[in-house]
């Protein structure tokens, strides 16, 4: 647990970066700190490793007043990673995620075998040990950074917009293998961005910052996007708040209509569309009515496909408004065909898990959204 | 040329005090400036105050300085160690600024990831800092390593010149092959001197050359 205390920045030319914070991030889960350039959000997050000193207030790791400590050991049992990872461009990739190691005093080959391990961890591949940071690309580099701040397995690790500097495909891979970690390790993770889409994916909580260094509002981003707490938090949240809001909402006990399968060979269907499936029952594509038999040329691409077992709202909701046909197609989770799903199937949905609880939000999936495409 | 393989031996002691006389002080002035440089890049101000003092040195006429740097250390006025000393003083004057600069342009972001690491900061100047200024201080190196291989020469005036020795006693002597053979060994010297510093440079930054060779294939 990370908890601040009335803390303030201010800087020597009066500037004040962060305003009598108060804010606990709890342990084992990722804490977004978000909001526009000059919020205070990475002076907040550097102060927890005193590469920024708090001119008031208090903060404490694990219930130990940051201030007690030496700063280098604090840092040293605190992972941190960097935008452009920040790498030791001397030092190959296994000897930069070895470096906390080494610093705590573990031998060299200690330190590597755990570095290797790591790389693994991480997935970069075995025989990039041996190479130098400029040979490898910058979402690999991203993917160093991180290996090297887990090296010592600190509990709590801070990361200061780690992904902004890599294109967004790269940046999308490395926020779910971030989550695929996080699933296995379970670290108290600080993560800074000014992205709103990149904290409401990654954050368990998320904490909008606005300019001046005040906090305003700290809230789990399904009630970010459902009740945000004032104006500022509702345009910063910014546009489709609504439709993402649904990516919170667990979509169990939706209805899955009929949905007409045929295989290519088939005859094609003499009404509406029918979805084309392979051996396996698994979607290719869509056919419209017509004469003949099916082929792979008259294929139709579908849209978004929604796993009924994980997905949430969102994803029913996009794979209906996405369809050739007006109908999502529902999948299992090993992707064969369950059946449709309809817009206003959704909506009932929505208006139902309203009712029931009141609290959007209160029933959540961890918003695994729009994958998979048929076709 | 008979007159050089009739004087083989003494060219060879020639070779070997220039050696001596231009390259013990490019060590000596090394480890003095890389802690100035040091210095003079962490202090704001200073650095100007630094990197000027350390180039005003270099303005200082070198028959002057043998000359006078026997009344400032004590040392006899034909004494070897006023070469080596004054030589010293010259390669600090031009590898001050060298190391000012070479750390200057260490990326912020890795001094930063470093110090976040846990990294104090003598133990991060070794292990990050330095190195990562090694290709910037070694062009500086070896533009101080010609420098002085030339300006040992200069020492001949007060009997301690290296191969400059040949110039004069050539000179005085009339003895065209001896200035001659002085000269290109001189040359050849500085060239050998060069070569083997690149050399070093290379073994010791493999990192650099793969960051240009990555740098090349992105512009090709």
């Amino acid at each position: 647990m990370i908890e601040f205390r009335g803390v303030t920045k201010r800087f020597p030319d009066g500037t004040v970066a962060v305003d009598d914070l108060d804010l606990v991030v709890e342990s084992g889960r990722i804490t977004v700190f978000v909001g526009p350039s000059g919020c205070g959000k990475t002076t907040s997050l550097r102060m927890i490793n005193r590469m920024i000193e708090p001119t008031g207030g208090t903060i404490s790791v694990e219930g130990k007043d940051i201030m007690s400590r030496d700063a280098a050991e604090l840092r040293r049992g605190i992972g941190y990673v960097i935008q452009q990872a920040g790498l030791f461009p001397h030092r190959t990739i296994l000897d930069n995620i070895a470096t906390v190691p080494l610093l705590l005093g573990w031998n060299k080959k200690q330190a590597r075998e755990r570095a290797a391990e790591l790389m693994d961890t991480v997935g970069l591949a075995a025989e990039m040990a041996k190479r130098y940071p400029a040979q490898l690309s910058g979402g690999q580099q991203q993917r160093v950074g991180v290996a090297r701040a887990l090296a010592a397995d600190p509990p709590v690790l801070l990361m200061d917009e780690p992904f902004s500097a890599v294109d967004p495909i790269v940046r999308e891979t490395l926020q779910d293998e971030l989550l695929r970690l996080q699933g296995e390790l379970g670290k108290t993770i600080v993560f800074v961005t000014h992205d709103i889409d990149e904290a409401i994916k990654l954050g368990d909580k998320v904490a909008v910052f606005r300019t001046g260094g005040k906090l305003a509002q700290y809230d789990e981003p399904g009630v970010l996007l459902s009740r945000p707490a004032d104006d500022f938090v509702d345009s910063f949240v910014g546009r489709d708040r609504g439709y993402r809001g649904l990516g919170f909402l667990s979509s169990d006990g939706l209805p899955i209509g009929d949905l007409p399968v045929v295989a290519v060979g088939d005859r094609m269907p003499t009404d509406g569309w029918a979805v084309v499936v392979d051996g396996e029952r698994r979607p290719l594509g869509w056919v419209a009515r017509g004469t003949g038999t099916v082929s792979e040329d008259a294929l139709v691409p579908g849209g978004s496909l929604y796993d009924a077992g994980a997905g949430s709202l969102r994803a029913a909701l996009d794979a209906a408004l996405s369809s050739p046909s007006g109908r999502g197609v529902a999948v299992d989770g090993d992707g064969r065909v369950l059946g449709s799903i309809g817009a206003d199937d959704v909506l009932r949905g929505l208006a139902d898990s309203r009712e029931a609880d009141g609290v959007p939000g209160a029933d959540t999936v961890r918003g695994a959204d729009v994958t998979d495409r048929v076709g | 040329m008979n007159w050089v393989i009739e004087n083989l031996g003494f060219i060879a002691s020639l070779l070997t005090d220039h050696i001596v006389f231009s390259l013990v002080p490019v060590v000596i002035g090394l480890v003095i400036a890389v802690p100035l440089g040091w210095l003079a890049n962490r202090a704001g101000f200073g650095r100007a105050v630094v990197v000027n003092l350390a180039g005003l040195l270099y303005t200082i006429p070198s028959l002057a300085l043998f000359v006078f740097l026997p009344a400032i250390l004590g040392t006899g006025i034909l004494d070897p160690v006023n070469v080596i000393v004054a030589l010293s003083v010259y390669t600090v004057a031009l590898l001050v600024r060298t190391v000012a600069d070479a750390l200057e342009a260490v990326p912020p972001l890795v001094v930063d990831a470093a110090t976040a690491m846990g990294f104090k900061p003598f133990r991060r100047f070794v292990a990050a800092e330095l190195p990562i200024s090694v290709p910037v201080i070694l062009a500086g190196v070896r533009v101080a390593a010609v420098s002085s291989i030339s300006l040992v020469t200069v020492g001949s005036v007060i009997g301690f010149g290296g191969l400059g020795q040949m110039f004069t006693d050539g000179f005085q002597r009339s003895i065209t092959a001896e200035v001659v053979a002085g000269i290109v060994l001189v040359v050849v010297l500085a060239l050998v001197v060069d070569g083997i510093l690149l050399l070093i440079g290379r073994l010791l930054t493999p990192w650099d050359r793969a960051a240009r060779a990555v740098a090349q294939g992105a512009t090709a």
